[in-house]
């Protein structure tokens, strides 16, 4: 077991108060999942010609102001690292995989979490609710966040196992479920230079949603893909620079509610977590259908 | 559809802001085998709450105003448990007799294992309604997912839109009635033949759960009995 939210902003309102309303969504899903929380916010988009990277360091008392020094050298110009516990989001003017990738060369220690222009991932062992307090999640504004409370089953409970995996860049998933071919599947998709920093299950279908992206599928057509490659139990909520997509695996023995109103769509586990909603007494509740994606974009102007 | 009410029927509201579902459920169950009190409740703030009204065992009514979470109204006797809004997984689980009502949808499991009385959904149910039903009657207003009447024992489902895919897979003796279409049978599921004391009797669900809809409109669908466990040569295995 697993509980997933996803909240969408569809009013200013909603985008201003957008980590308080997720922190309430994720707190009603701790008895879903209480060794784990996470969440991916999407807010302040990087200028043009910079980009975004959230890492994550097991020290304490790690000195991000020595990463961000080693980034300005390498790429030029880099902002203040803006530190939330374990974490720190670091914006630099780099493309995004060329900061990401001198981190893993010269900053094996730390973890990237997310990388792209408006994501930025959170995530650590613990309750919720805990983990709420601990990241200030209340303090965010954006434009749309996905979070997930961890009942382990398929690998250990550690920050690395912990949900949403970043799937490329921008993108990120949660999973509510088990897979049961990933071993292999993890085997298949290292052959196509997909990389996997943990046992983990969900990450395999992290990474092959990043490899169908990479070789040129929808979003769309990427879920759609699972639906045949993955064996296993998944309510997947997918996080992209402009919206979140939903997908359920085709024996939907995983929950899902989704509900709108004028002011925001929000999917989750139970209804629990959209009930703490503004007017969601009045929203419009449906359960997503088994192996039918769904997509809400920001509407691109 | 009015609750039957008098001036004189005493009505207790509960506030689930206020007041906790164990003992919203306490108060309930101290009223079985007809100790004094209220006989009508109404129920407020729900906001998905799991267990709700759970089994109840006395001549009650009860009104619960909003969405219901996991196994509201399990395991039911006697009581008529209205819900005004959604149901979570496996609303009225193993029912034994009483009514339990959805104005709204149903998610997956909704009557598993019922044993007795009536489950009206007025909206749709998601997948595996009425899974391994024993005797509930199930009467849904909308359409019914994949996988409903799964090893359905007995008792009747009534769907007035359409049902999923794999409809009354390994079904026993229930029968299954469905006004639309079927997207495919389960194994061993077979449509059969409709003949007027099954129009009664769908007639007579569809009274019962105040859903307007012509009987004679329905197919039924039950089982062929031609799986291992109804041949005799398998007798001695059991």
């Amino acid at each position: 077991m697993c509980g997933i939210v996803g909240l969408f902003a569809k009013s200013p309102e909603v985008e201003e108060r957008l980590g308080e309303h997720l922190a309430a969504m994720l707190v009603q899903m701790s008895s879903r999942g209480p060794d784990s929380a996470g969440v991916a916010v999407y807010r302040d988009p990087a200028p043009s010609g910079w980009s975004k990277l959230t890492l994550y360091s097991a020290n304490t008392h790690e000195r991000w102001g020595v990463v961000r020094d080693g980034l300005r050298e390498a790429f030029g110009e880099c902002d203040e690292p803006s530190i939330r516990a374990s974490h720190a989001v670091l914006v630099v003017e780099a493309e995004a995989d060329d900061a990401e990738a001198w981190i893993r060369e010269h900053r094996p220690d730390l973890r990237v979490m997310s990388a792209g222009s408006v994501i930025e991932i959170y995530k650590e062992t613990g309750l919720p609710e805990e983990f709420a307090a601990e990241f200030h999640l209340e303090d965010f504004q954006g434009t749309h966040a996905l979070g997930h409370t961890r009942m382990a089953t398929e690998s250990r409970v550690t920050t690395e196992g912990s949900h949403p995996f970043s799937t490329g860049l921008d993108l990120c998933l949660v999973h509510n479920g088990s897979l049961s071919n990933h071993n292999r599947l993890r085997e298949n998709l290292r052959r196509e230079g997909i990389e996997f920093q943990t046992e983990n299950d969900t990450e395999v279908a992290a990474g092959y949603l990043a490899w169908r992206l990479r070789e040129g599928a929808t979003l769309e057509q990427a879920l759609e893909g699972c639906l045949t490659y993955l064996d296993g139990f998944y309510t997947f909520a997918v996080g992209t620079a402009d919206g979140f997509a939903v997908l359920r695996d085709p024996i939907a023995c995983k929950p899902a509610v989704l509900a709108e109103t004028d002011d925001w769509v929000a999917m989750s586990s139970e209804w629990r977590s959209i009930a703490v909603l503004p007017g969601a007494a009045d929203a419009r509740a449906w359960e997503p259908e088994p192996g039918v994606v769904y997509v809400w974009e920001k509407a691109k102007v | 559809m009015a609750v039957a009410t008098t001036e004189t029927a005493e009505l207790e509201v509960v506030d689930l802001q206020t007041t906790s579902v164990r003992e919203l459920n306490q108060r309930l169950h101290d009223l079985a085998g007809g100790a004094p009190g209220p006989r009508r409740f109404r129920i407020l703030n729900p906001s998905g709450a799991h267990a709700l009204a759970c089994g109840l065992d006395a001549e009650l009514e009860v009104e619960i105003e909003g969405h219901v979470g996991y196994y509201c109204a399990g395991m039911n006797k006697l009581a008529t448990v209205r819900v005004h809004g959604n149901a979570s997984t496996g609303i009225a689980e193993n029912l034994m007799s009483g009514r339990v009502i959805v104005e709204g949808n149903a998610s997956q499991s909704a009557g598993a294992t019922g044993r007795g009385g009536l489950l009206v959904i007025r909206g749709d149910a998601s997948s595996r309604c009425g899974i391994s039903m024993k005797g509930i009657d199930i009467v849904v207003g909308g359409s019914v997912g994949h996988m409903s009447a799964f090893m359905a024992q007995t008792g009747c489902l009534v769907v007035g839109g359409d049902a999923g895919d794999a409809l009354g897979d390994s079904i026993y003796e229930a029968r299954l009635y469905v006004r639309g279409s079927v997207a495919g049978l389960g194994a061993d599921c077979v449509e059969k033949e409709m003949r007027d004391e099954h129009v009664t009797q769908v007639a007579g669900l569809l009274e019962a759960a105040g859903i307007d809809a012509d009987a004679s409109h329905f197919r039924r669908y039950g089982s062929a009995r031609q799986l291992y466990n109804f041949k005799i040569d398998n007798a001695g295995a059991y």
